[in-house]
C-alpha cells in the first residue's frame, strides 16, 4: 500500500478551518501560531506557538489540531512547542482582524488602543483595565454608546 | 549535589510559583471585579512562566521529575523563591506593593535574561518579557495612584513598603549559584541589576508620595533554601494538600 502525504498547502488548508477554542470566530492560522507545517519522512511535524505562557486554551488548541489532522487520515503527528520567536499580535492575519471587529472585540492597534467602539465606531474610547476576560484581552469602554467591550492586547 | 543550573532554574520558577499562588489567593474576593480579574490574569502568567522554569529545571536535572513533580512533592527546604514572594497578601495595598516591587525586579531580570548563552532561557525570557511588561505598568499605576491618593491609602502604601523593604535587598545579593551563571554567560550579577531597580523605584515612589525606608537591611535565606520566613509553610499546605493527600492523583 502507498502511503498519500497530502500536500502542505492542503494541510495549511485543513488547519485554517480549525477554531480559536475560546475566540471561535478566528482559526488557528488567523491567530498566527502555527508557525510551521513540515513532513518529516511519514511524520507530519506541526509547530506551535503559545500566545501566553498561561493560556489554559494552549492544550485545547493542541488538541483541536490533532483531531483535526487524524480526522484528515493524518497518522504519524507530532506537535513541537516553540517559544522562540515569541508570538506578537503583528502575526494576526487581516482577516483575522476583520473578524474580530465584527464579533465585537476591538483588534489590536500598534499605538496601544482601540481605533474605535467595534459597536458604534466612536473613537471616544477609554480603558477600564489592562486585563481582561483572556489573557489576550483588555477591558474597555465606549463613552457614546457607553458599552463596555474587548480589545484585543497588542504583544 | 545540585547543579547551579538546576538551582538557578528553581529560583526563578519558585519565584513565579509562590508569587503566583498567593495572587491566586485574591480569586474572587478583590476589591472590585476589574481588580479581581488583573490579579487573576497576573497569576495565570506567573503560574504558566512556573511550567517553563520548572519544566527545564527538571530536564536539566533528569531524574525524571516535571514542573508539578517539583511544585507538589517538595517541602519548604527545597523551594528556591525569595523571601518577597512568600510573605502574606495583607491588605489590597500590600499585595500591590509586594507586586510592584518584585515586577520592577522581574523585568529588569527577564530583558537581561534575553540575551543569556542558553537559548532556551532566553526564549522563556524572551516570551515573559511580554507579559511582565503589562504587570510591571499595572502595580507601578496602582502603587502610584494608591500612594497619591486619600489620606487613608497613602498610609497604608507607607505602611506596606516599610514591611515589605527589608525583603528586597535579598534579590540583589549574589552567592555561589550566581557566580557559576556569570561565569558560563547565563544570568547576570544581581548585584549589577539594582542601580536600574534604585532608579526606577526612585521615580516611582516620588510620583507616589512615598518615602524608602532609610535602613537597608536585608532578610535572607529564600534563594539558597536556608532559612524561609514561617509563611511559606503555611502556603504549601494548602498549595500541595491534594497531591499530600492523594499522591499522584491526576485529572
Amino acid at each position: 500500500m502507498v502511503i498519500e502525504k497530502p500536500g502542505l498547502e492542503t494541510v495549511w488548508q485543513w488547519l485554517s478551518a480549525v477554531p480559536d477554542p475560546e475566540i471561535p470566530v478566528i482559526s488557528l492560522t488567523d491567530l498566527g501560531i502555527i508557525r510551521d507545517v513540515q513532513w518529516q519522512g511519514d511524520t507530519l511535524e506541526v509547530t506551535v506557538t503559545p500566545t501566553y505562557s498561561g493560556c489554559p486554551a494552549t492544550s485545547i488548541i493542541n488538541l483541536d489540531i490533532e483531531t483535526a489532522l487524524r480526522g484528515h487520515g493524518i497518522e504519524n503527528l507530532t506537535l513541537k512547542r516553540q517559544l522562540s520567536p515569541a508570538w506578537t499580535s503583528d502575526w494576526l492575519t487581516q482577516s483575522g482582524k476583520a473578524k474580530l471587529e465584527e464579533y465585537g472585540i476591538a483588534p489590536p492597534q500598534p499605538a496601544g488602543g482601540p481605533k474605535h467602539c467595534p459597536r458604534c465606531k466612536s473613537t471616544a474610547v477609554e480603558r477600564i483595565s489592562q486585563f481582561g476576560s483572556t489573557p489576550c484581552k483588555a477591558q474597555w469602554r465606549c463613552q457614546d454608546c457607553l458599552e463596555p467591550f474587548d480589545y484585543f492586547k497588542c504583544i | 549535589m545540585n547543579t547551579p543550573l538546576f538551582e538557578f532554574l528553581c529560583r526563578m520558577g519558585d519565584n513565579t510559583l509562590v508569587l503566583g499562588h498567593r495572587v491566586s489567593e485574591w480569586c474572587g474576593v478583590a476589591p472590585v471585579l476589574e481588580e479581581d480579574i488583573a490579579l487573576a490574569n497576573t497569576a495565570l502568567d506567573l503560574i504558566g512562566q512556573t511550567q517553563l522554569w520548572l519544566g527545564m529545571a527538571g530536564e536539566v536535572e533528569g531524574k525524571g521529575r516535571d514542573a508539578d513533580k517539583l511544585a507538589f512533592h517538595r517541602d519548604v527546604w527545597d523551594f528556591r523563591n525569595a523571601l518577597l514572594c512568600e510573605q502574606p497578601n495583607g491588605d489590597f495595598g500590600q499585595t500591590m506593593m509586594r507586586q510592584f516591587l518584585f515586577d520592577t525586579w522581574h523585568l529588569i531580570m527577564l530583558k537581561a535574561l534575553a540575551d543569556s548563552s542558553n537559548d532556551q532561557i532566553a526564549a522563556i525570557a524572551e516570551k515573559s518579557v511580554k507579559e511582565v511588561t503589562y504587570h510591571q505598568e499595572r502595580s507601578a499605576d496602582t502603587v502610584i495612584g494608591l500612594g497619591d491618593g486619600t489620606e487613608e491609602s497613602h498610609m497604608r502604601m507607607q505602611r506596606a513598603l516599610d514591611k515589605l523593604w527589608p525583603f528586597v535587598g535579598e534579590l540583589f545579593i549574589g552567592d555561589d549559584v550566581d557566580d557559576a551563571m556569570v561565569e558560563q554567560g547565563i544570568a547576570p550579577d544581581p548585584a549589577a541589576l539594582r542601580t536600574r531597580f534604585d532608579n526606577q523605584l526612585d521615580a516611582a515612589l516620588a510620583e507616589a508620595t512615598l518615602t524608602k525606608p532609610a535602613d537597608d537591611f536585608a532578610h535572607k535565606g529564600g534563594k539558597t533554601g536556608a532559612r524561609h520566613t514561617e509563611h511559606l509553610g503555611h502556603m504549601l499546605t494548602q498549595m500541595q494538600w491534594l497531591q499530600r493527600a492523594y499522591p499522584d492523583a491526576s485529572w
